[in-house]
C-alpha cells in the first residue's frame, strides 16, 4: 500500500522564483533565505519519494473569477509553468499522477469532502517555487506532482478545521492505494504577510513561531483558531497558512519528527517558514 | 439574516469576500486579460481604448489609469489580479505594495529588511498604530502631506 513518509511547508513567494530564475540567489539580500533550504535540498535527494501531493494555492492565475474551486485536484498527465504577467519561469513541466489523483479524489469525495476535479491547468508560483526551494534548479523535477489548489483568495475560505480535516481523508486515500508508493504531502503558503492596503508589510515573527510551534506538537488546538486571528495577526494573505493544516492532517497520529525548521524575514514582502516533519 | 463578517474593522485592509467579488468582477476579469503578452501589448499601446473594452465603472478605470491600487482595491479589486497591471509594468511585488502605504520604494524596502510592519497598535480600527487611517499616508507622502498644512497654517 502506498504510505505518507514526510510532510513539507514552507512558504511559497514569487521573489524567491524571481531571485532563483535570474541567478540572484547568492545575493546578500538572499543568501541568507537560500541558506534555510540547503538542508533541505539534500534531504530531498536523500528521501526522494515516488510522488508528491502538492497543497497550494492558485493566485488568479488558472482560476479567474469565473469559477472558484474551494478545493481543486489536478489529475491531469501534466501541468504547464504559467505566464503570471511576467513569462512563465524557466522551470520543467510538472508531471502528474494521475492513477494516484484519481484514486485520492474517488476516495476524498466519498468521504464528503467534494473535490472539484481538474484535468487541465497551468500551476503558478504558489506551487512551482516550493519545488525550485526543495529542488533546485533540475531539468526535470525528481518525481511526479499531484497539485492540490484551495481557495485562499476570494472570502470565505476553508477553516482551518476543515483544512485539517480534510488531511485525514488524503491520508485514508493514500493508505488505500495498492501499489507501495512513498508520498510526501507538502503544504505551502504564508507565514505572516499582507500585500495589500495600508497595512502592507506586515510580519509577526512571534505569532509565526507560535504557529511552527503548534502545527508540530498541537495541530488539533491549531485547526480551531478562526479566520480573523490569522487575518488580525498575521495579514489578510497569512490566511494561506491554513493549507498547512492539510498537510498536517495527513500525517500519522504520532507525534513527527522534526528534521527541520527554519525562520527568516523578509523575503520580499514575507516572513518564510520551513519545517520538514517525518512520519512514524 | 446578516452575514457574519468579522473582518470590517481591521484597519488598513479589504477583506475580498463574495460581495467585493461581485463588485469587482469586471475589474478582475480585466486584470486576468493581461496574461497574455499580446493582450498586455495592445493595454500599453491604448490603456483608454483597451479599458474601454470592458464593462468597467469609470471610477475603476480611473483607478487603474492613475495605478492607484488602494482605489481599485476599494472599488472590488483584489492583489492577485491587480498584480497583471503592475506586471505588465514591469512592478515587482513589493514595489506594488509599498505603494498602497504612501512611503516610497527605499522607504518600504527598509521596512522589511528591519522585520516588517510591527502588528501593535495595528489588530482593531481605533488603535494608534502606523496603518491607522488617521496615519494615512505613510512616509515621504504623509511628511509632505504634514508640511503642507503647516505651511498653510503659517
Amino acid at each position: 500500500m502506498a504510505k505518507i513518509t514526510a510532510s513539507v511547508y514552507t512558504s511559497h513567494v514569487p521573489a524567491i522564483g524571481a531571485a532563483l530564475d535570474h541567478g540572484k540567489s547568492g545575493e546578500p539580500y538572499w543568501q541568507p533565505m537560500f541558506q534555510g533550504y540547503e538542508f533541505s535540498k539534500q534531504w530531498m535527494k536523500d528521501n526522494k519519494p515516488d510522488v508528491i501531493f502538492l497543497v497550494y494555492n492558485d493566485h488568479a492565475t488558472a482560476f479567474s473569477l469565473e469559477m472558484i474551486p474551494t478545493f481543486a485536484i489536478g489529475c491531469a498527465e501534466q501541468f504547464q509553468p504559467a505566464d503570471e504577467g511576467y513569462g512563465p519561469r524557466p522551470v520543467p513541466v510538472v508531471k502528474g499522477h494521475p492513477e494516484l489523483a484519481s484514486h485520492i479524489a474517488q476516495s476524498v469525495i466519498q468521504q464528503d469532502f467534494d473535490l472539484t476535479i481538474v484535468n487541465k491547468m497551468d500551476v503558478d508560483h504558489g506551487l512551482t517555487v516550493p519545488l525550485s526551494l526543495m529542488c533546485g534548479q533540475p531539468a526535470e523535477w525528481p518525481c511526479p506532482v499531484i497539485p492540490f489548489a484551495v481557495n485562499v483568495v476570494q472570502y470565505p475560505v476553508p477553516s482551518g478545521r476543515r483544512c485539517y480535516n480534510l488531511g485525514k481523508a488524503i491520508r485514508n486515500a493514500i493508505e488505500s492505494y495498492d501499489e507501495p508508493l512513498n508520498v510526501q504531502i507538502w503544504g505551502t503558503g504564508g507565514m505572516s504577510h499582507q500585500l495589500q492596503g495600508p497595512r502592507a508589510g506586515l510580519i509577526n515573527r512571534e505569532w509565526d513561531n507560535v504557529f511552527l510551534d503548534r502545527l508540530i506538537a498541537d495541530p488539533d488546538g491549531l485547526a480551531s483558531v478562526p479566520h480573523i486571528d490569522y487575518v488580525r495577526e498575521a495579514g489578510s494573505e497569512g490566511i494561506e497558512l491554513v493549507m498547512w493544516l492539510i498537510a498536517r492532517g495527513a500525517m500519522s497520529d504520532q507525534t513527527p519528527t522534526v528534521k527541520h525548521r527554519f525562520y527568516h524575514v523578509p523575503a520580499s514582502n514575507t516572513a518564510v517558514g520551513h519545517l520538514i516533519l517525518e512520519n512514524n | 439574516m446578516s452575514l457574519e463578517k468579522p473582518y470590517l474593522d481591521v484597519p488598513g485592509t479589504t477583506i475580498f469576500d463574495a460581495e467585493q467579488s461581485h463588485r469587482g468582477y469586471h475589474l478582475n476579469q480585466f486584470c486576468m486579460s493581461l496574461m497574455k503578452a499580446a493582450n498586455r501589448e495592445r493595454f500599453k499601446s491604448n490603456e483608454r481604448a483597451y479599458l474601454d473594452e470592458w464593462p468597467m465603472t469609470e471610477a475603476q478605470k480611473q483607478g487603474v489609469l492613475a495605478r492607484d491600487l488602494n482605489r481599485c482595491i476599494s472599488l472590488g479589486g483584489n492583489i492577485y489580479f491587480l498584480a497583471k497591471i503592475g506586471a505588465t509594468d514591469g512592478k515587482s511585488f513589493q514595489q506594488m505594495a509599498g505603494s498602497m502605504t504612501g512611503m516610497t520604494e527605499d522607504e518600504y524596502r527598509n521596512m522589511m529588511i528591519g522585520g516588517g510592519r510591527s502588528v501593535e497598535g495595528n489588530r482593531v480600527l481605533g488603535e494608534d498604530g502606523d496603518a491607522q487611517p488617521q496615519h494615512q499616508p505613510q512616509g515621504a507622502a504623509g511628511r509632505a502631506k504634514k508640511n503642507a498644512q503647516l505651511n498653510k497654517a503659517v
